[in-house]
């Protein structure tokens, strides 16, 4: 899945540091959004590029315009109330733009 | 898992026990499924990994974890072949009756 920047992408609307919120949604068919993040607030880490929406081209359609991949950084014991590693631990998720809310 | 959207396939997460960590080798036919995704795909350009992944996560769950790694990937390029009408059901029903009966005839 190379980056390619000739192909039409949908422009980013989070910046690293963004509080986000991942959509409490559960469409059928492919889906790269785990269960246990959504609904949860956590903080952009990253932009990763632009890629084909994999829930489109699970139908064998183009997937595009490209979306924005983020890598979204959570707090374990946020994600896990009963959580009982170290306070600071955290998980990193990649997600794509139409999974994300303003949490600011 | 009482929410019916928390999906069977989607593992992480959830309490799982130890992990086994040890190696192991593969069986022939598994190393074909292998060889066979990446041919259909690379090159046939008849299945994209999201469709395989699709196939797998819309197995029933009983289905899905009885099923190990490269039953699941054999079931997810046939659904593609299939729903890209690259194969018939009545051919893939043929294959099968044909190599049933030469492995056990």
């Amino acid at each position: 899945m190379a980056e390619n920047s000739t192909r039409p992408a949908v422009p980013p609307l989070f910046a690293v540091g963004d509080r986000v919120r991942i959509r409490n949604a559960h469409p059928p068919g492919h889906v790269r959004t785990p269960y246990y993040c959504r609904g949860h607030i956590g903080v952009v880490e990253r932009l990763c590029g632009a890629f084909p929406n994999p829930e489109e081209l699970a139908y064998n359609r183009s997937g595009l315009p490209a979306l924005p991949l983020y890598r979204v950084r959570f707090l374990s014991r946020e994600l896990w109330p009963d959580y009982s590693g170290r306070p600071n631990d955290v998980v990193e998720v990649e997600t794509f733009q139409h999974w994300l809310e303003s949490a600011e | 898992m009482d929410d019916p959207g928390h999906r069977n396939h989607d593992l992480g997460g959830r309490p799982a026990g130890r992990c086994a960590r040890d190696e192991h080798e593969y069986e022939a036919w598994e190393k074909r499924v292998d060889a066979l995704m990446m041919v259909l795909w690379t090159r046939a350009n008849a299945i994209t990994v999201d469709e395989l992944r699709r196939y797998i996560e819309e197995l029933g769950p009983a289905a899905y974890d009885e099923y190990s790694y490269y039953e699941r990937w054999m079931h997810g390029i046939t659904q593609a072949l299939l729903q890209r009408g690259l194969i018939s059901v009545e051919d893939l029903g043929k294959k099968m009756a044909e190599i049933e009966a030469r492995e056990h005839g």
